[in-house]
């Protein structure tokens, strides 16, 4: 049987990403910061750091950590989303520390700590990984020692057809099989995966297949990212 | 092949490729291509890769100028809040008078801004010193937090363009490479007008040619351009590194 959804709403081939805008240093108090845009979902992370971690209990003698926070602004949804941490903004903001703890090398900044904060200014579903894109933008721009960037995609499928950058009329597709949204991150140079969530079903076929999909789109992804970090003119830190 | 050439970098960029290179500061090896390990500019000098930095926060590095604060005083010496990733600390012995250890806090106390050289760099702190002329107790005058990245540009070419500052304005300014500027004058009015020049230097940092710009603000300030060289040189000048 075909599947149910053979085009996609907004007129994107199946392997095709939204717009992408990426821009860097435009929080001038910040050490480092940058935005990370794909059509609806923007999101903008700013780093701090590495500066002394207090309370002193939490130091770490041998590296300095990554503290990683993601928001959504209330107004980022069609309804409100009410402000303060959450179960949803605590576990996002924890997996996407764990994705790029694997790139960023803190050794030679002992009992300190490096603050990144992502916030969600408009939310059309792929917030995490939008805000990932921002956040290794914003580590770079910081001038934080990282082995490579790290890119980020959500890979998707509604009904039987596999699709790349999920939007949130896709997200919530019923008919058929349904939605399965599946967040990934890859690193630049060695390609390797440092996230990967999956909400609803997929056959492991299929599931390898999306991640070469994704894999295929952070290249493009990585060459805006790219872009941003090798055009920076307005350079300010006040 | 080229000795020398500038390109900016992002982590994980393979910079060059070929066993003869060394990576050197913000890079690293991997097979036969040198890499990235940071965002700046890739300087490869001979055989030797780097890559300096452009944006971020200020790491210390020896002999460095730094303005900072006393945040705490210990049984042997001062720490200093400077703005780094750690405090430095100023050992007793580096302060170029008698010290009573019983009244420390009469030479230094708390809240008060000190120049200093950073004279050890280790990756659980920075020492110190004062015992070097220009260095001391900050009296009187004002601070200026710039951002480490603009430093160079406030200095200028072998201490250009703070002698430009100097001659306009009749001001001491001390540059210190972690962002913070002190100006002293005989008066609040030359005072400020060199910190409306610094903060012209500073919003366009980017531009070639910077030096022509800043005399003509100069002259649009109602202040004259001396070219007379300044004799007496308390600024420690050092080159964009």
């Amino acid at each position: 049987m075909a599947s149910l959804y053979e085009k996609r709403f907004d007129g994107r081939a199946v392997g095709e990403v939204r717009p992408m805008i990426a821009k860097v240093g435009i929080v001038p108090s910040a050490d480092g910061s940058a935005s990370f845009e794909t059509g609806g979902t923007k999101a903008i992370a700013v780093v701090r750091g590495p500066r002394t971690l207090h309370p002193q209990h939490m130091q770490n003698a041998q590296t300095g950590i990554l503290r990683v926070s993601y928001g959504m602004m209330p107004f980022s949804v069609w309804d409100r989303i009410r402000p303060g941490p959450s179960r949803r903004s605590e576990e996002i903001g924890k997996v996407c520390e764990w994705a790029l703890d694997s790139v960023v090398d803190l050794s030679g900044f002992p009992n300190t700590v490096v603050d990144v904060f992502i916030q969600i200014p408009k939310a059309d579903a792929g917030t995490r990984v939008a805000g990932l894109n921002a956040a290794a933008m914003a580590l770079a721009h910081a001038g934080i020692p990282m082995k490579e960037m790290i890119t980020a995609i959500a890979v998707g499928k509604a009904d039987k057809t596999l699709l790349v950058d999920v939007d949130k009329a896709e997200e919530d597709f019923h008919d058929g099989e349904g939605a399965t949204d599946i967040p990934l991150a890859i690193t630049s140079r060695g390609k390797e995966i440092s996230l990967l969530q999956l909400d609803g079903k997929i056959s492991p076929a299929e599931l390898s297949e999306a991640i070469e999909m994704g894999k295929k789109a952070c290249d493009d992804i990585l060459k805006v990212q790219m872009d941003a970090l090798k055009n920076v003119t307005g350079e300010n830190n006040e | 092949m080229v000795n020398e050439k500038r390109q900016i970098v992002i982590p994980g960029e393979t910079i060059v490729s070929g066993n003869e290179f060394l990576p050197g500061d913000g890079a690293y090896r991997d097979g036969t291509e040198v890499v990235a390990g940071r965002y700046g500019i890739a300087n490869i000098f001979e055989k030797h890769v780097r890559v300096i930095p452009v944006s971020g926060a200020y790491y210390p590095r020896r002999g460095n100028t730094i303005i900072g604060t006393i945040v705490d005083i210990t049984f042997n010496g001062w720490l200093i809040d400077f703005g780094g990733a750690q405090n430095a600390f100023l050992p007793v012995s580096e302060v170029p008078r008698y010290i009573n250890k019983n009244e420390m806090r009469e030479f230094l106390d708390f809240g008060e801004s000190v120049i200093v050289k950073v004279w050890d760099v280790k990756s659980r702190g920075v020492d110190a010193s004062m015992k070097m002329r220009g260095f001391g107790k900050i009296e009187g005058g004002m601070i200026v937090s710039v951002g480490p990245n603009t430093v160079p540009r406030i200095i200028g070419k072998e201490g250009s363009m703070v002698k430009l500052i100097k001659g306009a304005t009749g001001c001491d300014v001390t540059v210190g490479q972690n962002g913070k500027v002190w100006i002293s004058g005989k008066d609040t009015d030359g005072e400020v007008a060199t910190r409306k020049i610094i903060e012209f230097i500073t919003g366009n940092a980017t531009i070639a040619g910077l030096t022509g710009k800043v005399e003509n603000f100069i002259k649009e300030l109602g202040l004259s351009v001396n070219k007379v060289e300044i004799v007496a040189e308390d600024t420690d000048v050092e080159e964009a590194n």
